[in-house]
């Protein structure tokens, strides 16, 4: 009986800090992106703040998620299309290991760092729980839109050449 | 008399009509489950799934009645957050995930109840839940149940509020 007890309490105890993640994801909306600096695949350390100034697409993603890899090929146009007005995406991937990020990269490159994840910058983010996660940053550090699982990417392009068109201290 | 007697052959016949509806919906529903992809979780029999609210019942239960969880999915999401309890077994997408899974159970009971649960992305693009479950199958394990998660963990366990622990 007293076993019984103990588990209901410690279930009931766990519960306290449930929803934290959730909270802390949507609470990141128009405040400064959390600052990062990484070593990306190809070698070169990437930084948030060496793009300030640009409007940053941070995605997470890994090579088992179905909806990732539709993605990554418009993330990749948008690059080429747009990088010259001031775009700029950064991919983080959530897989365990490099190797098979580094056979997808070699498979297919991206025009744009990819970098390794850790549960540190995704809980910086207010936790990755799923695939995929975007993040929209405005040119002044700010997130603007966060977008996850299967999402309308003409919707999330749209979004990107607003804030393209915003001035950098632009307020919402 | 006659309208009794009416009365008397609808309610025998009623049970009997119900029970063939039931059976017709069920074939139906393993029907489109053995047309599904194998690799798929769509290829998941309704009847091994068990919802969100279904599992935290049980978690709540006695330690006796209490199963088993296994996450068969991305260690990173693992180490942010996972079910109370839960052990984490290897992505069932990848031949050593699914040999982690074969170690990880080895020694329990054949017929104890088991859950499995990956969260990584909409059901119907897991790539880990179905391996797993199949190979849990393959194992002769008899009482497998899976956690049916809509779009992902974050979304239908963590922010509905169910409980969580981290790996730290």
């Amino acid at each position: 009986m007293w076993l019984q007890c103990l588990s209901a309490a410690t279930f009931a105890l766990a519960t306290l800090g449930a929803g934290a993640q959730a909270t802390s994801a949507s609470a990141l909306l128009h405040h400064k992106a959390p600052a990062f600096s990484h070593r990306a695949l190809s070698g070169d350390t990437v930084s948030l703040d060496a793009y300030k100034g640009k409007v940053i697409l941070l995605n997470f993603w890994a090579t088992w998620c179905g909806p990732c890899r539709v993605e990554l090929p418009r993330f990749a146009q948008w690059q080429r299309e747009l990088g010259a007005k001031g775009f700029q995406a950064v991919a983080v991937s959530m897989d365990d290991s490099p190797a098979p990020v580094r056979a997808a990269l070699k498979r297919k490159p991206l025009p744009f760092p990819v970098l390794m994840g850790d549960a540190k910058l995704a809980e910086s983010y207010g936790g990755v729980l799923g695939l995929p996660v975007t993040f929209l940053i405005a040119r002044d550090g700010t997130i603007w839109h966060r977008f996850e699982g299967e999402t309308n990417l003409d919707a999330m392009h749209a979004a990107i050449l607003a804030l393209l068109a915003q001035p950098p201290h632009a307020k919402r | 008399m006659r309208t009794h007697s009416k009365l008397k052959i609808v309610f025998a016949v009623l049970p009997v009509l119900l029970l063939g509806l039931s059976i017709a919906a069920q074939s139906s529903a393993q029907a489109f489950s053995a047309s599904a992809d194998p690799g798929s979780a769509l290829s998941i029999p309704l009847a091994s799934q068990v919802t969100p609210e279904q599992l935290q019942h049980m978690l709540s239960g006695s330690v006796t009645a209490q199963p088993l969880v296994l996450q068969v999915g991305s260690h990173l999401m693992f180490e942010q957050s996972h079910i109370p309890y839960a052990t984490y077994a290897g992505p069932g997408s990848t031949p050593d995930g699914l040999e982690a899974l074969t170690l990880a159970v080895a020694p329990i009971p054949k017929s104890k109840l088991i859950v499995l649960y990956c969260g990584c992305c909409p059901w119907n693009h897991c790539p880990n839940i179905a391996p797993a479950y199949r190979r849990m199958l393959q194992l002769g394990f008899t009482n497998v149940k899976v956690l049916y998660i809509a779009n992902n963990f974050g979304e239908d366990w963590v922010a509905k509020g169910y409980p969580t622990q981290t790996a730290k």
